[in-house]
């Protein structure tokens, strides 16, 4: 906040000296705002409900195909939990620095943001190369049988969005040290991070189908 | 506190305001013109010029559908007719299907509703303008992988719906298929980022004062039917995802003899195809609900019942998708459910029927051409639902079920429910989209061909599918009885034709020679008749201040307008969610030719992974530069939202 | 106007010239019911028809009337808002009371709707012909269970079921998803690749019932045909004995060279005649195909002339059918075709 609290609203005043019409004056509003206020944020919930949903429908088909099954997994053992558990642990880790890159970027801290988002992607790239592991280590490959094949679709859309978010967190970190910089790289920054959140918090429900339900 | 002072200050930027100069119209219209040229064409993020696009490549997707009906049909006229052979056949049924359904009848609505959301809620634009550039480019590059599928004779033939086993590696070879699925990928995140670019304008930029209960019930319908696209699309990416994969590297999702199931290629496909017949068939209730008002001078009755309507029928849309496959060996306790939903939904179409007509009931009628095919609407889209209602119920549809009933049905609903509002909504806001009215003599004759040809066409299909003919037949033999009404109907597609021949006609001289439109033809309530017919491009010189649900006929209350925007600068205002109240004034970027660019390196990643899974990772790395530099801030623009930057 | 009048005239005519046609000629239509299942349908259809035409003529007669008794305005009428001031109770109630009744009517919908399904679920099937049909592109393969002793046997395209007996079809595919349906006899059921189905009916009139595949199968979906026919009892015995005996061995030399050419060519790798050496399953069994009123799956009618221009080019009649053609000279055409003849 600025030394002398100038408003940052809109007010109403008379549209002209003579007349008693009155005119809404916007020139002294914010030319951004965070959270829900930006637009930004609107594009990234429409985004997390649309990818929300495919997840939800894989699932379903997870589940669907299992039903029609004699047994499950098919002809082969369930995955390794060693590998996805690894990485559950580093995606829910990578919250914090995450979370800390939000907070620096609402309070316009360009420095603290930097540093978390380097953060941040120093995660990115351990859990890309645990993913790849993972897939490794399925016991199963996507031709062999259904099973194999919803497996492999699901580990392969979330990862998907690992990338993308990956690339998403590696340009904004870039851009925060090179410039040109405004006011609205701050809110980037701030939704990366929600889709960020999405991208960690959406993996539990499938670490959960892919390595758990196999074996249940 | 006059402008006079505003401008005379060094660097001070130029304000619009109700009291603006002339040269402060000029340069928002400067502002927010769409750059001149071929390359300006492609950089061009303009709505209404994105809009119009959109409209008229949809509208060549409509006639190029309706002619490949046209040929179907003629094949039918007669029995054991040679003219177009089984093959060629189930090509043209399959292309007629799909382009209708997936570059013509969502895309229309959308389309229409990126012109006229803004005007109608008082923005300058919408949210996200270039990357409603990118969703009209990918939409058009889709739509021509398809049709240059059929001119290279590799034109899909599995049927719109593509059911597995047929569609699938086994029994349906060659590329055709591939095409179509990846086809749907391309248009399916064209409607998903317009999804996000209209909901997100709505909830955003409305006009101060214009809360959620004063909008308009069109922008309603967009809301509600947005909200259904995001969750209806995935869907059907998903399930055309599975069908390549199963194609081209071997997945066994649909497949039984590898623990895959043919079914599940139905459920995720009608879990989509039913929201889908409501994504169309929900923004034209909006159109009715902004024609219905104006040639009835009274608003329409039973507003918030209108909107809940609008959102119960979104719900129990997605409800509904197994009494498509009534036929297969799901248990009949599920079946039953679903049947009770089905005629369920006809409750919040019910009132709705109820209120239009309780308004034209306590109106005074004026009756020109965008009447008359709402009012169409009342006879055909009612018969469809009836039918509808019987096909709900399991025994009925048991004898029905793939039948030309369903033909009739579906033709009922779909151009009773939407084409012909449609036309109405284009008789009605043709004078926006381009200055100019249609002749109301040609529409008359327009509307009467069309609504004649179409019972003709449609009509005896019922009794045809009562009577034994299946659907997707290439041809039938004499002396089963369907001679005379496979005819009939021939005819009457003929005459529908002819219709929308008029209509081009129409189209084509008016736009040339046609009356200058004033900026309210027809003496409407909402706020785009409050802007000049073409508006300028800034849409609103000042951006009003809403004080209720009809601004244009409610009389003024104060504060009526909107001073303070930047005019040489693309400021936008935006508002709070539910109250529309000023939130904060974002800068909006210039027309770019990065959205077009991502667009052509998208198409080759799409079109590449049709041939080799490996497309999907060297073709990626175009389209994220391509991304990334079209994200990427450019010095100027940046040093000019800094100069004008203020903190929240 | 004058223009208008006689073209929709001129429809009606041809219609309803051509809707009696079809009414005299029942030949595969849910309109006329042959069995209790196809009746129990059409009585839901009737009753379902009648609400919807009350239902529609009520809306349209709310619309006719709304559109004369309103009165005429233009551009400048000024609009009318005093609805945003004042509540309209009288229209309110109007709204409210339609929607009462629709939704009661729907409810009673569900009802019929219900109580039908019910009913065509529990149709008594104790003494059932037992039948395992299959679907394949574009032809019926049926075998017909062992009853009461009485072995088992195949046929293909045409099926034949006692009058009053009820008749539980199990449905298979072969390939890609097919539909069977024989609209005067029970609604339809799909063939699912890897599902199993079974649809249970009764004949309770003799005749003959064409069906067709309901479900878009391919190339030929169109020409994928069947014939029902329902034989009082003691006649579909006698035809369902006959078509457990082997096939009669050919008594003419004409005959005899017509089966050696069919043993030595490519036929017997497709077909089946049972008691010769041909075993092939990839199209229908012949044993007893001159007994078949119609040939290639309800596309031609079986009589000579057909039946030697369906060998020569299968294609040519039903284009993209499997069967490759056989180019014979005319005289063992002839013998083939004299022999086929045989197998009665």
């Amino acid at each position: 906040m600025t030394a002398n609290r100038r408003s940052t609203l809109a007010r109403t005043r008379p549209r002209d000296a003579e007349s008693s019409a009155l005119v809404l004056d916007v020139r002294t509003l914010p030319t951004y705002g965070y959270g829900h206020r930006s637009l930004m944020w609107w594009s990234t919930m429409g985004l997390m409900l649309i990818e929300g949903t495919v997840f939800a429908i894989a699932v379903m088909m997870y589940f669907y195909l299992r039903t029609m099954a004699p047994s499950w997994p098919m002809a082969t053992s369930a995955p390794e939990l060693r590998w996805g558990t690894l990485n559950t642990i580093v995606l829910v880790a990578s919250l914090v620095p995450n979370q800390l890159a939000k907070r620096a970027a609402e309070r316009e801290d360009l420095g603290r943001a930097r540093f978390w988002l380097v953060i941040c992607l120093i995660a990115s790239v351990a859990f890309l190369v645990i993913r790849g592991f993972e897939f490794a280590t399925l016991n199963v490959s996507w031709y062999a049988n259904a099973y194999g094949s919803v497996v492999w679709l699901l580990l392969s859309l979330h990862t998907t969005h690992l990338i993308t978010d990956t690339i998403d967190t590696a340009v904004l970190a870039v851009l925060l040290c090179t410039g040109p910089l405004e006011g609205k790289r701050f809110v980037d920054v701030s939704e990366n991070a929600l889709y960020w959140y999405f991208v960690v918090l959406s993996w539990l429900p499938i670490y959960a189908v892919i390595y758990w339900a196999a074996r249940y | 506190m006059t402008n006079a002072t505003t401008t005379a200050d060094k660097g001070a930027a130029l304000l619009d305001g109700p009291d603006a100069s002339p040269h402060v119209r000029e340069a928002l219209a400067a502002t927010w013109r769409d750059p001149p040229g071929l390359i300006g064409m492609l950089c061009a993020i303009n709505h209404k010029t994105i809009a119009r696009r959109f409209m008229t490549t949809t509208f060549v997707f409509f006639i190029l559908g309706g002619l490949l009906a046209l040929a179907m049909r003629t094949q039918l006229a007669r029995p054991d007719a040679r003219l177009i052979d089984p093959g060629l056949y189930n090509e043209l049924f399959t292309m007629h299907g799909t382009t209708m359904m997936f570059l013509f009848a969502v895309p229309v609505m959308q389309a229409v509703a990126g012109f006229l959301v803004p005007l109608m809620i008082g923005s300058r634009s919408v949210a996200f303008p270039r990357m409603n550039a990118y969703a009209y480019w990918v939409f058009l590059f889709g739509g021509i992988l398809l049709f240059g599928s059929l001119a290279v004779n590799a034109a899909p033939a599995a049927g719109w719906f593509s059911y597995v086993p047929l569609a699938g590696p086994d029994y349906s070879t060659g590329k055709g298929t591939d095409i179509w699925a990846q086809m749907i990928t391309f248009t399916e995140l064209s409607g998903l980022l317009e999804a996000i670019v209209l909901t997100t304008t709505i909830f955003k930029l409305r006009a101060p004062g214009m809360s959620l209960n004063r909008m308009p019930l069109f922008v309603w319908a967009t809301l509600v039917t947005q909200f259904m696209v995001i969750f209806a699309m995935p869907s059907v990416m998903l399930c055309s995802t599975a069908l390549i994969l199963d194609r081209l590297v071997g997945t066994h999702f649909y497949n039984p003899a590898k623990g895959g199931d043919v079914l599940l290629w139905q459920h995720l496909f009608w879990f989509f195809g039913h929201p889908e017949v409501y994504l169309i068939f929900i923004p034209p209730l909006g159109f009715i609900s902004s024609i219905i008002p104006t040639f009835a001078r009274r608003p329409v009755f039973g507003y918030p019942a209108m909107v809940l309507s609008l959102i119960a029928t979104a719900f129990l849309a997605f409800g509904l998708w197994v009494h498509h496959m009534f036929a297969t060996n799901i248990p009949e306790l599920g079946k039953s459910f679903f049947t009770a939903a089905s005629l369920m939904i006809a409750i919040p179409s019910a009132i709705q029927i109820f209120c239009w007509i309780g308004t034209l009931w306590t109106g005074r009628l004026n009756l020109k051409t965008p009447l008359y095919f709402v009012l169409a609407f009342f006879f055909i889209l009612v018969l469809g639902g009836l039918t509808g209602l019987m096909l709900a119920s399991v025994p009925l549809d048991l004898q029905v079920h793939d039948t030309y009933f369903v033909v009739a049905h579906l033709h009922y609903v779909l151009i009773g429910g939407a084409v012909f509002p449609l036309f109405g909504a284009f008789y009605y806001w043709f004078p926006k989209f381009t200055g100019r009215m249609l002749d109301e003599t040609l529409g008359r004759w327009n509307f009467w061909l069309f609504f004649i040809g179409f019972n003709v066409a449609f009509f005896p299909m019922h009794l045809l599918g009562l009577q034994g003919m299946p659907r997707r037949v290439w041809t039938y033999p004499h002396g089963m009885g369907w001679d005379g009404m496979n005819l009939a109907a021939t005819i009457g597609a003929w005459t529908i034709a002819a219709s929308v021949l008029l209509f081009i006609v129409n189209v084509v001289t008016s736009y040339r020679r046609g009356a200058h439109a004033p900026a309210d033809p027809w003496g409407g309530g909402t706020l785009e008749w409050s802007v000049a017919s073409v508006p300028p491009p800034h849409n609103f010189d000042a951006i009003p201040v809403v004080h209720g649900r009809d601004p244009l006929w409610e009389s003024t209350a104060q504060p009526q307008f909107v001073a303070g925007l930047a005019a040489d600068a693309r400021e936008v205002l935006a508002t709070s969610v539910l109250d529309a109240r000023p939130d904060h004034r974002p800068l909006f970027p210039a027309p770019s030719i990065w959205p077009f660019l991502s667009a052509l390196a998208t198409t080759v990643l799409f079109i590449g992974s049709i041939y080799t899974p490996w497309a999907v990772v060297w073709a990626s790395a175009p389209v994220a530069l391509a991304m990334i530099a079209w994200f990427w801030p450019k010095r100027r623009e940046n040093a000019r939202a800094v100069a004008r930057e203020r903190r929240p | 106007m004058l223009a208008t009048a006689s073209y929709v005239f001129a429809i009606c005519v041809l219609v309803k010239t051509q809707i009696g046609e079809g009414i005299a000629a029942p030949f595969q239509s849910a309109l006329d019911p042959a069995g209790i299942q196809a009746k129990r349908i059409l009585d839901l259809w009737h009753l379902t028809l009648t609400v919807c035409c009350v239902v529609f003529a009520a809306i349209l007669i709310a619309c006719l009337i709304a559109l004369l008794r309103a009165p005429r305005a233009g551009r400048e009428t000024p609009a009318d808002i005093s609805s945003t001031l004042n509540a309209e109770p009288r229209l309110r109630r109007s709204v409210i009371a339609a929607t009462v009744v629709s939704v009661v009517l729907l409810f009673g919908l569900v009802f019929a709707d219900v109580l039908t399904d019910r009913a065509l679920s529990r149709l008594p099937v104790a003494d059932a012909v037992h039948i395992e049909l299959t679907g394949h592109q574009w032809w019926w393969e049926a075998r017909y269970a062992a009853d009461e002793g009485a072995p088992a046997f195949t046929v293909a395209n045409e099926l034949h079921v006692p009058v009053g007996r009820p008749v539980v079809v199990s449905l298979v595919a072969a390939d890609v998803i097919h539909t069977f349906w024989a609209p005067n006899l029970h609604g339809k059921k799909d063939m699912i690749p890897g599902r199993s189905a079974t649809i249970e009916f009764r004949a309770d009139r003799a005749g003959s019932y064409r069906g067709q595949c309901a479900e878009f199968c391919g190339v030929q979906h169109a020409l994928m045909a069947f014939v029902v026919v329902a034989d009082p009892a003691a006649d579909y015995e006698a035809w369902a004995a006959r078509q457990r005996e082997a096939s009669p061995t050919p008594v003419g030399a004409l005959e005899a060279r017509g089966q050696q050419l069919f043993m030595t060519g490519s036929c017997a790798r497709c077909h089946t005649i049972s008691g010769t050496p041909a075993t092939g399953r990839l199209g229908p069994d012949l044993t007893h195909f001159a007994s078949r009123g119609t040939l290639a799956a309800g596309t031609l009618v079986n009589d000579r002339d057909a039946l030697a221009r369906w060998i020569t080019d299968p294609g040519a009649l039903k284009p993209a059918a499997m069967m490759p053609p056989t180019r014979l000279a005319p005289s063992d055409l002839h013998a083939l075709v004299a022999y086929l003849e045989t197998l009665r």
